[in-house]
């Protein structure tokens, strides 16, 4: 029986020498080539460093926190159960920043799904002159977001250019508040959002586009569809998983929005810190040197946590249901 | 390596109806633009005007008629410009070099080679991508804290140092290495040092283009996590003095503002431009999917 299995195995290689070297060489078994076993983890090791340490350890312990009453700068840190969660409950500052940043995303993720899709099917056809429009849209995206804030409230100050315009056509008697009215503010800070993202969007769905059958236009054409009917009818549902990726996506920056509103309603988060988004009230709450608690903090951070999750399963779930019919 | 555009033809055909949908289109893009560039050539034209010209209301021009950099050298004058642009390159540097080289090196190692552990490295990867950093960071400072690097570079650095994004990126670009290539090489009695350098590096080059601009951009831009973790004025980054000066009386002249952010935002655009062919090109090869 030994020898029977050693003269097959000989046959084996005595047949295919090169699918043998092969698969040496290839990506299957290239263990056998280290006579180092810690090769690969050298290499791997200061990667494996920084994302055990710094990706996944720090949500494990901000669990651990939200039952503690830690300081920022030390000191704290005993158990108190379920305090923090309890005093999450009666809060009415933290609903306030988690209703604002629910506000956020429900209006910023259409129109970051949408309207890049549209800008996208208009520069997917190479005319003369594309490449220049192509780049022009992309610019708000490489651009730093608090030099681009400064500037938006510059523009929707209450003297300022879009103010003064809109006042000469005689639309307006007097400013618009953009920056002080907390509703307003938070709009100002979703449309500067969607206006620096739309061209990073715009390049996902590029890509997606490119894999949609120019047939099916050129047939759509020939039955007389118009843009709007040939875009609704074949660009949408060719491009539904990558509206699925980009509401996933747009909908999670949407609950980490900071600094356009650090930097449009002040550095206090409009009025009373009442445009405040989640990030924004776990940095004040937890972060301050002085009065922070890092563990109602850390409550704070679950809960974004647990709020993204769950708007992530809800895009998952109305983008597959809309797959049924 | 998709073409992203469809058959020209389509569009610039001979008939009246195509070159009127042509000029629709082009009048339509060209509104697009003037919203999307259109607040980036206020910010430059304001910045540019001088005192005794209006920015707002009915005298206000688009264009500076008296063009001054007075805005410019009151920044510079008034605010350490040049210093927060120094700190600023120093972490654009830090971040850029450590995402090249580390996600670069396990990437291989993640799609090339098998080896015990790989599939747990590759789901950490997974795992730690789903917590946003906003509700981590409260944990982090206090990690940084321990380490005593609060008020330091390596402090702002080290979290971000290495992305498990660009790991996965760089996974997929080697993945995609015809297995042929490498074993000519290694008939040739290459080694696996050699091998990674001669022929995994170059094969990536349109990823790292990638990973290049993004991971520049990013440290260029990051505004949150310096703000926690730096406290002096000595090591303020550009966003973080651009922040301040706002904060500071001289906001109440919006050119030196405008001034202050036209200077926050021409490296990475001229860095961009410079390397807009590759990394569209990059892009369209995969390495963002």
């Amino acid at each position: 029986m030994t020898t029977r299995i050693t003269s097959r195995r000989a046959a084996v290689r005595a047949a295919s020498p090169p699918a043998r070297r092969r698969s040496r060489g290839g990506a299957t078994s290239g263990a056998a080539l280290y006579r180092q076993w810690w090769t690969p983890l050298l290499w791997t090791a200061p990667a494996i460093a920084v994302i055990v340490g710094f990706g996944i350890f720090p949500f494990v312990n901000t669990v651990v926190l939200s039952f503690t009453d830690a300081r920022p700068l030390g000191g704290g840190g005993s158990w108190v159960g379920w305090e923090n969660y309890a005093r999450l409950l009666t809060d009415s500052a933290f609903w306030l920043a988690t209703r604002n940043s629910i506000f956020y995303a429900v209006v910023a993720v259409p129109l970051l799904v949408v309207l890049p899709l549209v800008l996208a099917q208009l520069v997917v056809t190479r005319i003369p002159g594309i490449g220049f429009f192509r780049t022009g849209f992309y610019a708000p995206v490489v651009a730093s977001m608090v030099a681009v804030a400064l500037v938006w409230q510059s523009l929707l100050s209450e003297r300022g250019p879009v103010n003064s315009a809109l006042q000469q056509f005689g639309l307006i008697s007097s400013p618009i508040p953009f920056l002080s009215d907390t509703t307003l503010l938070l709009l100002s800070a979703i449309a500067l959002t969607v206006w620096k993202g739309l061209g990073w969007y715009m390049i996902f769905y590029l890509a997606a586009l490119a894999n949609v059958p120019k047939e099916l236009y050129e047939a759509a054409e020939l039955d007389g569809a118009g843009p709007v009917r040939q875009f609704l009818h074949i660009t949408v549902p060719g491009v539904r998983l990558t509206m699925l990726l980009i509401a996933i996506m747009s909908g999670i920056g949407s609950l980490r929005v900071f600094t356009e509103i650090y930097v449009l309603g002040g550095a206090t988060g409009g009025l009373g810190g009442q445009a405040r988004t989640l990030p924004f009230y776990i940095r004040d709450t937890a972060l301050d040197p002085i009065a922070g608690n890092a563990g109602y903090g850390a409550a704070v951070s679950v809960a974004l946590f647990l709020l993204t999750v769950g708007l992530a399963v809800l895009s998952h779930r109305l983008g597959s249901e809309k797959e049924e019919p | 390596m998709s073409i992203v555009e469809r058959s020209p033809r389509r569009t610039v055909g001979r008939s009246p109806r195509r070159t009127r949908a042509l000029i629709v289109r082009y009048a339509i893009l060209t509104g697009i633009l003037a919203i999307s560039i259109g607040p980036l050539l206020w910010q430059l034209s304001s910045s540019l005007k001088g005192q005794g010209e209006a920015l707002f209301g009915t005298e206000a021009t688009f264009l500076p008629q008296d063009p001054s950099f007075a805005a410019y050298a009151t920044v510079f004058e008034q605010v350490p410009m040049a210093l927060y642009i120094r700190n600023s390159l120093i972490m654009c540097l830090l971040t850029v070099a450590s995402q090249v080289v580390f996600p670069t090196l396990a990437g291989y190692m993640l799609s090339r080679r098998q080896w015990r552990g790989r599939t747990v490295f590759y789901w950490l990867l997974i795992v730690s991508m789903m917590f946003p950093f906003e509700s981590i960071m409260v944990s982090l400072y206090m990690q940084i804290r321990d380490l005593g690097l609060v008020n330091s570079f390596v402090g702002v650095w080290l979290p971000g140092a290495i992305a498990a994004v660009n790991v996965l990126i760089m996974r997929a670009t080697f993945a995609a290495v015809p297995d042929e290539v490498e074993e000519a090489a290694m008939l040739d009695g290459a080694g696996e040092w050699r091998r990674f350098v001669r022929i995994y590096l170059p094969a990536a080059r349109g990823s790292l283009v990638v990973v290049v601009i993004n991971s520049f951009i990013a440290a260029w831009d990051d505004f949150l996590w310096p703000f926690i973790v730096l406290r002096s004025e000595e090591l303020y980054t550009l966003s973080l003095g651009l922040a301040r000066l706002s904060a500071s009386s001289l906001s109440f002249d919006p050119r030196v503002l405008m001034a202050g952010s036209v200077i926050a935002i021409v490296p990475i655009m001229v860095l961009f431009i410079a390397l807009q062919k590759h990394f569209f090109k990059g892009v369209e090869s995969g390495a963002i999917k």
